[in-house]
C-alpha cells in the first residue's frame, strides 16, 4: 500500500456517510504535501514486460542510498498503464510532470542525483518529438498526450490503483456516496440515459436504455436483478479494458455499484479474461479494501442499500464476450449462446433480468453521476456522446492507449497522435473493431470516428482496437487470419458460423496459394451474406465484415493473387520469393548461419545468395540481416 | 487418499457444492497441476454434483484447459492482430522446427511445451512470447534460440528484456 493509505482514526475502517467520506478525503489530503516530489513508475503489462518492476525497484534503492534529507524524501507511486507502451518503461517525475522513457534499472541513480537531488534534467531520458528532433521535457507537451482528452483514463498513470485512499484522494466514490445520499435509483437512470452513453462493447446500444428496459423488465418479473461486468475482452489487439481494471478497478467498481443502486440489484459479477491476471489482482484487492471501508457488502455508506459482487475468471473462449454465452459461462456451463427471441435485460444470468455492461461502460457511469448527463453529452457529436477509448496498435510510430471525443477524424489518431507509419509512408488501412470490424482505407482517413461514421463505411466500433496497416501487410492474408481465429472460436452450435466459415477461410486459402477464380470471389460474398443473416450470434454474424470491407476496397489486390498469382504486399508465402540484393550484401554470413535448410551459400566478406529450390520462405533471413539486403519479390 | 487428493478436496472446500463453481475449480486444479487429471475431474464432479460428461464438455470447450500433462516449459507465442502483422505465426513456426512438435503438443522428453495464445494485450511488444509466464518483448527467430538454449542450460548468459507477466 502507499504511503499516504491510513485508516479512519480510532474507530473502525467502515465509512457511514458522505460525511464520513469526505472527513476521510481531507485526511488524506492534509497528510500530504504537494510540493512533495513523487517518482511515478508505470507498472502496466506493457512496461512491466520491458522491465519496469526492476526500475522502481533500483530507483528506491537509489534513493535509500542517497541520504536525501527526510523532508523532501520523494514518494515512489507504481501505477496502471501511463498508455505510451512502445517508449515504456516510463517514470514521470510530479509536480513537475518530467518524463523520462525507456529507463532502464542502471538509470535510476543518475534520476535520483541529478533531477531530485539538483534539480536538473537527464537529458538522454526525454522523449525525442521525431517530427522536428526536439526534446520534450513534459508529459503533457508530448503530442501523443497533448491530443488526447482523458476522461475514463483521467486516473489511469497517477493513482497507485492497489490503494483506495488514492483514489478516494482524487475524487473515487463520490458519484457513489453522491447517488446514495441525495438521489433517487430512478434519477441515476435518467441522468445515464440523458448523457447518451453508448455501451462500449462493441454494438453500441444506448446504456440508459438497457437499464430502462431492465427496470421494465423486473416490474413484470420481480428481483433478483444482476449487474454484470463484461471484461472478457477477447479482441486480438484490443487492451482498454484490460487497462481500465489493471490501472483504476474503483472507477469499473463504483460503476457497478451505482448501477446495482439504479436498479435495485444486491449482487454482481465481474467476467474477467483469466488471461489479465493482473486486472483480476487489482479488482480483487479493490473489493476487499472497498468492503473493508463500507463501500461494497451490507448497508453501503449506512444508506440501507447492500450489494456485493464476485469475479468469475474466464477460461479462454473469445465467444463468452457475447452476453448470453457470458450468463451460461457464469453458470458453470460450456459458453453456447441462444437465440434472443427474448432479450437478456429480461431474461439474464439465472433467467433473470440482467443488465451486463462492458468495463469502459461502467468506468464511465461515476463520471456521468458526479458531473451530470448533460455534460457528458456535451462531448463527442450527437448520437455518439462522450470519449472513446483506442489500442492503437500494428504499423505505428506510438503504439498505445489512446483516448478522444468521439467523432474525431480517423487521421487525427492514426496521423497525429499515433505518429503515422514507421518511415513516413502513409498508412494503408486500419482495421477497427477486431475480428468482427473492417478495413477502412487511406482514402477515408477522414472518416469522424463515431459509432455510426464507422458503420456507414463498412467496418464498426467494437471494443476499440485499432490496428495499422501498411503496404507490407496483405488484406487476403489478414481476412484468412480473422476468419481463422473465429473458425476456432466459434463454439458450433449453429451451422453457418460452424461451416460457413470454414468455406470462407478455405477460399482466402486458394487466394493466398494463387488458386481460385473470380467466381470464387462470388462466391465469398454470397456466402457472407448468407453468414450475415442466418448465424445466431454476433460472432457468427458479424464474421464476413474484415473479408467484405476488404474485397470493398482493395479488390485489385484479391485480383493480383486469383489472376496474376502474385501478392503484392510480399506476405503469402507460395507467391513470394525471397532474394538476397548483392549490392546491398556484405557477406557477413548471418543469415546463412541462421537459416534452418541451409539454403543460402557464399563466401564471407562476398555476397551470399538463395537457393530458391530449397527454401521454405521462413523469412528469418529477412529478420537477421541488418544490412536489409534481403528482399521479397 | 493421495497428497493430491487431499489438496483438491482441501481447496475444493472453499467454493459451495453448486454446478456453477465447476470452472473456477477446474482452473484451480490446472493452476496447481498445468493440467485436469481425470483422477482430478471425476473429484470435482463429485463435489459439485455434475456427471463427468458434463465436466469434460467444459474442459474441451474453453481453451484454457487441458488433459495432458504440461512440460517443464511453457512456451505460448502470442498471436493477436498485432503479433500476426510482426511475424507472430513465422515464429509459431520456427518454434515448431526447433522442438519437432506442433502448437499444443509438448516434447518427447516433458521438456516444453508450445502453445499459442489469442492476445495477450502487450501489443506495443509485438511479436511477443510467453515462456513460463515471463514476456519476451519484439522476439525474433534468433532471440528466441537463445531462450531455449538458457532453459535447456541455465548455465548460459541471462537474456534481456525479460518481465513477469
Amino acid at each position: 500500500m502507499h504511503d499516504n493509505a491510513l485508516a479512519v482514526e480510532s474507530e473502525s475502517l467502515c465509512l457511514r456517510s458522505l460525511d464520513d467520506l469526505n472527513r476521510f478525503r481531507k485526511q488524506i489530503m492534509d497528510k500530504r504535501d504537494p510540493d512533495q516530489p513523487e517518482i511515478v513508475v508505470c507498472h502496466g503489462t506493457g512496461c512491466l514486460a520491458n522491465g519496469s518492476a526492476e526500475v522502481s525497484e533500483a530507483i528506491r534503492s537509489a534513493l535509500e542510498a542517497s541520504g536525501i534529507d527526510a523532508k523532501v524524501f520523494p514518494g515512489i507511486k507504481t501505477t496502471g498503464c501511463q498508455g505510451f507502451c512502445s517508449h515504456g518503461p516510463l517514470v514521470v517525475i510530479r509536480p513537475q510532470g518530467i518524463f523520462y522513457q525507456n529507463v532502464k534499472p542502471k538509470d535510476a541513480k543518475e534520476i535520483i542525483e541529478k533531477t531530485i537531488v539538483q534539480g536538473d534534467i537527464v537529458k538522454r531520458l526525454l522523449y525525442k518529438n521525431p517530427t522536428d528532433g526536439k526534446k520534450i521535457l513534459h508529459e503533457q507537451d508530448i503530442p501523443f498526450y497533448k491530443r488526447q482528452t482523458r476522461v475514463v483514463l483521467h486516473n489511469i498513470g497517477k493513482i497507485d490503483p492497489t490503494d483506495i485512499c488514492d483514489t478516494i484522494a482524487s475524487g473515487g466514490y463520490q458519484a457513489l456516496a453522491k447517488a446514495l445520499t441525495t438521489m433517487t435509483p430512478e434519477q441515476v437512470v435518467t441522468e445515464i440515459e440523458i448523457s447518451g452513453l453508448r455501451g462500449r462493447g462493441g454494438a453500441g446500444f444506448p446504456t440508459g436504455r438497457k437499464w430502462r428496459s431492465a427496470l421494465n423488465a423486473i416490474e413484470k418479473k420481480g428481483r433478483p436483478v444482476y449487474v454484470v461486468v463484461n471484461g472478457d475482452e477477447g479482441d486480438p489487439g484490443a487492451f482498454m479494458d484490460r487497462t481500465i481494471m489493471e490501472g483504476d478497478p474503483h472507477a469499473v467498481l463504483e460503476g457497478l455499484i451505482l448501477g446495482a443502486y439504479a436498479l435495485g440489484a444486491n449482487k454482481g459479477y465481474l467476467y474477467v479474461r483469466a488471461e489479465y491476471p493482473l486486472a483480476i489482482k487489482h479488482l480483487t484487492i479493490a473489493m476487499e479494501q472497498a468492503r473493508a471501508y463500507g463501500l461494497l457488502g451490507d448497508n453501503i455508506l449506512n444508506s440501507g442499500f447492500s450489494f456485493d459482487a464476485r469475479i468469475n475468471r474466464g477460461a479462454g473462449a473469445f465467444v463468452c464476450g457475447e452476453s448470453t454465452a457470458l450468463f451460461t459461462s457464469i453458470e458453470g456451463n460450456p459458453g453456447n449462446p441462444r437465440p434472443k427471441y427474448v432479450r437478456s435485460v429480461e431474461e439474464g444470468l439465472w433467467g433473470r433480468p440482467t443488465v451486463l455492461n462492458n468495463v469502459e461502460t461502467w468506468a464511465n457511469i461515476p463520471l456521468i453521476v458526479n458531473k451530470g448527463g448533460d455534460w457528458y453529452a456535451a462531448i463527442g457529436v450527437p448520437h455518439s456522446t462522450g470519449t472513446k477509448v483506442f489500442s492503437l496498435v500494428g504499423k505505428v510510430n506510438n503504439v498505445g492507449l489512446v483516448e478522444v471525443p468521439m467523432g474525431v477524424p480517423l487521421s487525427t489518431i492514426v496521423e497525429d497522435i499515433g505518429g503515422g507509419v514507421p518511415g513516413g509512408a502513409p498508412f494503408k488501412a486500419v482495421q477497427t473493431g477486431g475480428p468482427s470490424g473492417g478495413c477502412i482505407p487511406y482514402e477515408l482517413k477522414d472518416t469522424p470516428v463515431d459509432f455510426d461514421s464507422l458503420t456507414k463505411a463498412g467496418s464498426m466500433m467494437g471494443s476499440g482496437a485499432m490496428i495499422v496497416m501498411d503496404n507490407r501487410d496483405c488484406v487476403v492474408d489478414v481476412g484468412r487470419y480473422f476468419l481463422r481465429f473465429l473458425e476456432e472460436e466459434s463454439c458450433g452450435k449453429c451451422m453457418p458460423c460452424r461451416l460457413g466459415l470454414s468455406r470462407m477461410r478455405e477460399i482466402l486459402d486458394n487466394f493466398s496459394e494463387g488458386k481460385g477464380s473470380e467466381k470464387d470471389i462470388e462466391d465469398l460474398l454470397s456466402l457472407s451474406k448468407a453468414i450475415q443473416d442466418s448465424a445466431l450470434c454476433a460472432l457468427g454474424s458479424s464474421a464476413p465484415n474484415p473479408v467484405l470491407t476488404t474485397l470493398n476496397y482493395f479488390k485489385d489486390e484479391y485480383l493480383a493473387h486469383v489472376t496474376r498469382q502474385k501478392c503484392p504486399a510480399g506476405v503469402c508465402k507460395n507467391l513470394i520469393t525471397y532474394q538476397i540484393d548483392p549490392d546491398v550484401c556484405t557477406g557477413c554470413t548471418a543469415c546463412a548461419k541462421q537459416c534452418p535448410v541451409s539454403c543460402i551459400a557464399g563466401e564471407k566478406k562476398k555476397p551470399h545468395a538463395i537457393d530458391t529450390s530449397l527454401c521454405i520462405r521462413c523469412g528469418i533471413c529477412m529478420d537477421t540481416c541488418k544490412f536489409n539486403a534481403v528482399n521479397v519479390i | 487418499m493421495t497428497d493430491n487428493a487431499l489438496y483438491i478436496d482441501e481447496m475444493m472446500d472453499q467454493y459451495p457444492a453448486k454446478p456453477e463453481y465447476l470452472i473456477v475449480i477446474l482452473q484451480d486444479i490446472q493452476n496447481k497441476y498445468g493440467y485436469i487429471s481425470s483422477d482430478a475431474m471425476r473429484l470435482a464432479c463429485d463435489h459439485v454434483h455434475v456427471p463427468m460428461t458434463q465436466a469434460y464438455a467444459v474442459a474441451t470447450f474453453y481453451q484454457s484447459f487441458r488433459l495432458d500433462p504440461l512440460g517443464e516449459h511453457e512456451i505460448k507465442v502470442c498471436l493477436g492482430t498485432a503479433c500476426h502483422l510482426k511475424g507472430g505465426q513465422r515464429l509459431v513456426e520456427d518454434l515448431e522446427r526447433k522442438l519437432k512438435v506442433a502448437p499444443g503438443e509438448t516434447t518427447e522428453d516433458m521438456r516444453f511445451t508450445l502453445n499459442t495464445v489469442n492476445c495477450v494485450g502487450a501489443c506495443a511488444l509485438a511479436p511477443v512470447v510467453s515462456v513460463d509466464n515471463k514476456y519476451h518483448p519484439n522476439a525474433t527467430a534468433q532471440k528466441m534460440e537463445k531462450v531455449l538454449k538458457t532453459l535447456t542450460d541455465p548455465s548460459l548468459a541471462e537474456m534481456e528484456g525479460t518481465g513477469n507477466a
